[in-house]
């Protein structure tokens, strides 16, 4: 069953002297117990999509239902079954981890004892108890984020909204927090991850959605999604650059399709079907033609070339901004 | 999915309890950055000490008080009011903080009462508020000024000092949801605070402004406030004239704490549940 459907959903954005469609007739579905991870650079929409769905933000035009509710008429109804943790960390400064915890259960219209207790609970599970009473003000960033994700999980929420969980974190921390993520979505959580990175859709998601421009552009399962692009192929970075010609012509024979040259890296691709063996063959009738071969692989398509064959552009347009927010 | 399925409220929300509660939990929480950031309160102490010396000592001698009396006896209770008008302006400041921080966000996406975080950090201000008018009242005695009447016209006048805390508090409130970010609301307040602290009858008479400013600078609710203070506790207020608002202050105070309220408390949670960003 459908826990989140949604339907042409449209934002406009007005400034001064521009209409930007943030959305742009989005569909989306997320089925009860699944992970669906919504892939996209910045300024995709993923974001804007996440606050309706979390009712922050009215659409201005299409329908949403979460966990039945109307996202406009019944916005109040679908507050009590959601938790939201941002791409910041929104927790109070000037608070201890623990008041912000309480503050935020006994908001969820939990009794001040439960919420007390439930905050233990959390700051023991996201290892935060030594910092627990001290304000969140001399938090690291891992530390905030991990305190703004027990924040969401406050009222065992049975649906999460995690809007770039990682976003800004240095890799040890964005490993920590992935682990967090799949402990709970084994507890049964049904989440929806916004992420502008190819790698941790891939790793934390039962189903991608890849955004653009307001759209959802393709959706499956990472491996649906990789098949799309076209299967493995074979990469050979030529040694010199006088003998590319040949080495395309070689490996157009052995490969199913015509070899692409890249210049800057000097690699020579081709779609292949054939498996390891087929990298045998190459290594032979390029050693028979005399061509000095730098490396050679056989390569899986990574989410990063699914973005780039869907959209025409690259998955980070702007690899800064994420990071600075 | 059911909308059973989580843990399950104290107070059924909706209610005026649960909405009373929610907004008790906000104050707390605005409360407890007080002791957390004290430099906060120092600052608004010493900021409003620094205008009592400034006026007492540098431009109090320049400023005869017709009929008599002491200066800062005179001076005082403008300096109440004026610390409060300025306290909204670090109400608009926080409100945008919390915009720009997130945290907004959050309590937006929670089961709560929609307008508990405004009223929750309209109540804070007037307990800040209080907090910091003990202090400078006794600063106050200290340079001179006291109540000449007696305990229920001090409490009356403290009492009308706090509503008005409470009205300016709605301003702050939403000045701070209207603007983009906390830089702007540092802006906006000076433009908006000055003229309500300075066009008025706190630091010299209104008789000395020009003819069409004269009626602004007397309906001024700072005028106002800073007159009811000096009628209730019989400290000089030579200024006044026959106009109605020099001549019933109190209920023209009154009807500004109402107006403030019914005016910019519904624009205020109107704009707090339709705020993106």
């Amino acid at each position: 069953m459908d826990v989140i459907t949604a339907e042409g959903l449209v934002k406009i954005y007005k400034t001064r002297k521009q209409e930007v469609r943030a959305l742009d007739g989005l569909d989306l579905s997320v089925a009860e117990g699944t992970v669906l991870g919504l892939l996209g650079p910045n300024g995709a929409g993923k974001t804007t999509t996440v606050r309706i769905l979390a009712t922050l933000l009215k659409p201005d035009a299409g329908q949403a239902r979460v966990g039945g509710y109307d996202i406009v008429t019944e916005a109040q109804r679908i507050r009590t079954l959601i938790g939201l943790s941002g791409q910041y960390a929104a927790v109070d400064e000037n608070l201890t981890g623990r008041e912000n915890l309480w503050m935020f259960g006994t908001l969820y219209q939990l009794a001040s004892d439960t919420a007390r207790s439930r905050a233990t609970e959390l700051l023991d599970q996201f290892e935060l108890t030594d910092a627990a009473d001290r304000v969140v003000k001399t938090y690291s960033g891992g530390m905030r984020r991990r305190l703004d994700l027990a924040s969401a999980l406050i009222g065992r929420p049975r649906l999460l909204f995690l809007d770039e969980p990682t976003t800004g974190l240095d890799p040890r921390s964005r490993l920590g927090m992935w682990d967090v993520i799949r402990s709970l979505v084994r507890e049964g959580v049904t989440l929806l991850l916004t992420t502008q990175y190819l790698e941790e859709a891939d790793e934390l998601a039962d189903d991608i959605a890849v955004v653009d421009h307001g759209k959802i552009i393709a959706r499956g399962t990472a491996d649906q999604l990789k098949a799309q692009v076209g299967g493995e192929r074979i990469e050979v970075i030529v040694h010199d650059r006088t003998r590319v010609d040949d080495a395309r012509r070689i490996l157009s024979g052995i490969g199913v399709g015509t070899a692409k040259f890249d210049e800057h890296t000097r690699r020579v691709t081709v779609p292949s079907d054939g498996g390891a063996k087929r990298l045998a063959t190459v290594i032979r009738e390029f050693d028979d033609a005399g061509i000095v071969i730098d490396d050679i692989g056989l390569r899986r398509p990574t989410l990063d070339d699914v973005f780039l064959s869907l959209t025409g552009h690259a998955a980070v347009e702007e690899p800064t901004e994420g990071e600075a927010a | 999915m059911t909308a059973t399925s989580t843990a399950r409220p104290a107070a059924a929300s909706g209610t005026l309890a649960s909405a009373a509660r929610d907004a008790l939990i906000i104050m707390w929480r605005n409360l407890k950055r007080v002791p957390r950031i004290p430099e906060l309160a120092i600052f608004a102490v010493l900021q409003s000490i620094m205008f009592v010396l400034l006026f007492a000592y540098v431009f109090g001698g320049a400023i005869p008080i017709p009929g008599g009396g002491s200066y800062n006896d005179f001076l005082m209770p403008g300096i109440f009011a004026q610390n409060i008008v300025f306290a909204s302006g670090i109400t608009a400041i926080g409100m945008a903080d919390d915009i720009g921080k997130g945290i907004i966000d959050r309590f937006r996406s929670l089961p709560m009462a929609r307008s508990a975080v405004l009223a929750g950090r309209s109540f804070a201000d007037v307990i800040y508020n209080l907090g910091i008018l003990v202090v400078l009242m006794l600063s106050g005695v200290f340079v001179g000024w006291s109540v000449h009447t007696g305990i229920p016209e001090l409490l009356a006048g403290v009492g009308l000092l706090l509503l008005f805390a409470f009205a300016m508090s709605w301003l702050g409130i939403w000045m701070g949801l209207k603007v983009p970010s906390v830089e702007v609301a540092q802006q906006a307040i000076f433009t908006v605070l000055f003229p309500i602290t300075f066009l008025s009858n706190v630091f010299v008479p209104p008789q000395t402004l020009p003819d069409w400013l004269q009626p602004i600078a007397e309906w001024n609710p700072t005028s106002t406030l800073t007159a009811s203070l000096r009628e209730l506790w019989g400290n000089p207020n030579p200024y006044a004239t026959d106009s109605f608002p020099s001549q019933n202050p109190i209920l023209v105070t009154l009807v500004w704490v109402v107006v403030f309220i019914v005016i910019f408390a519904p624009l205020g949670i109107r704009r707090y549940r339709t705020l993106s960003r």
